[in-house]
């Protein structure tokens, strides 16, 4: 009995506890979607402070919502959805047989999404943040109306992005190593589950961006004309 | 169905409709909608709605079709649907809390009352 898993013949790409790939791909994603149901709660702890302290604080959060640039900021979610579009064509490839080179180029092109993404987050918004002194206590100078208050949305929206950041860092480290075992020939329409997964991963990370930016730069009455 | 492929132009289709509503998001953002009073204490900023509303959007459609939720089983779905339930919870609770403080007056110490029973003592 003990070698009878040895005599049952199967697909390389199927694991001997599964039945079935469709059984074994619906356990890997439910996996990572539970994964991903502590994440929501994770993110979800600092959008509760955010709301909190948004109700009690309201008019210091729209004055310092007013100092974010949007340009940047929907730049940055179309650069994000870019490479959503960009990973679920990758996976696509693999799935439908496409060479090596097609999952690699679309992996990559993620990557630069995602580089790209983090370069105009540090280059262009959080360096203009520190010279014009907003950043909480490391250097910030501003004074003007509700000063406590600004300052307080200005560590909310430090941590928030940073958080984000952090993920989108850990996303490029996950699609660096999956275009190496794309290059090694791991994947093909027989398997490619580390891509699937990857995949709920970078969309969650997309998903987070998505209510961060009507939250932070958006929903601080820009009708108004500017602060 | 979990593996189903999902055809190259839908996928672009989603990203489309995903970039619009950015941009719709982002205009919506430079024109007043207005604020309804509720009550004494709280109003609802249509502004803030419509922005959340197009956030909810965008977010089911980055789950539904990049995430490949609609090909998904049952089981992954209720997992899904648990993780918000939760995030719901806990958002619900706080500002039942937070929204309410104002509701009822502020609690005296009992040593107020005292000239009204010192007769009795």
């Amino acid at each position: 009995m003990a070698d009878m898993a040895h005599t049952v013949p199967h697909s390389p790409a199927l694991v001997h506890q599964f039945e079935t790939k469709e059984q074994q791909h619906d356990a890997g994603s439910l996996g990572m979607w539970v994964f991903l149901a502590t994440e929501i709660m994770f993110f979800g702890g600092v959008f509760m402070a955010y709301i909190v302290y948004r109700a009690l604080h309201l008019e210091a959060f729209i004055q310092g919502s007013h100092f974010l640039d949007v340009t940047f900021g929907a730049t940055n979610t179309a650069v994000l959805i870019c490479s959503s579009l960009t990973m679920a064509l990758a996976i696509n490839a693999a799935q439908t047989g496409k060479s090596k080179s097609t999952i690699i180029t679309f992996l990559i092109l993620t990557m630069l999404l995602g580089a790209a993404f983090l370069f105009i987050k540090f280059t262009f918004e959080w360096t203009h943040d520190w010279t014009e002194g907003l950043v909480p206590g490391l250097h910030f100078t501003y004074n003007g109306p509700h000063a406590p208050g600004v300052q307080l949305f200005f560590c909310f929206y430090f941590f928030m992005t940073g958080l984000h950041a952090l993920h989108m860092f850990i996303g490029l480290g996950i699609l660096a190593t999956l275009t190496v075992m794309a290059y090694r020939g791991r994947f093909n329409g027989e398997y490619y589950a580390p891509l699937e997964v990857s995949g709920l991963y970078w969309h969650f990370v997309d998903i987070v961006w998505i209510f961060l930016f009507p939250l932070l730069y958006l929903i601080g009455g820009r009708y108004g004309g500017g602060h | 169905m979990s593996e189903h492929i999902v055809p190259v132009k839908n996928y672009v289709a989603v990203f489309l409709s995903l970039l619009i509503l950015t941009a719709l998001t982002t205009k919506v953002a430079y024109i007043d909608l207005g604020q309804t009073a509720i009550g004494k204490t709280h109003v609802i900023d249509w502004n803030t709605v419509a922005a959340l509303v197009i956030a909810v959007v965008k977010m089911l459609l980055v789950v539904l079709f990049f995430m490949h939720v609609k090909y998904s089983p049952g089981l992954t779905r209720l997992v899904i649907l648990a993780g918000f339930f939760w995030l719901a919870i806990m958002i619900a609770l706080t500002l039942s809390d937070e929204l309410s403080r104002g509701w009822t007056g502020t609690p005296q110490p009992w040593s107020l009352l005292l000239p009204v029973f010192h007769p009795f003592f």
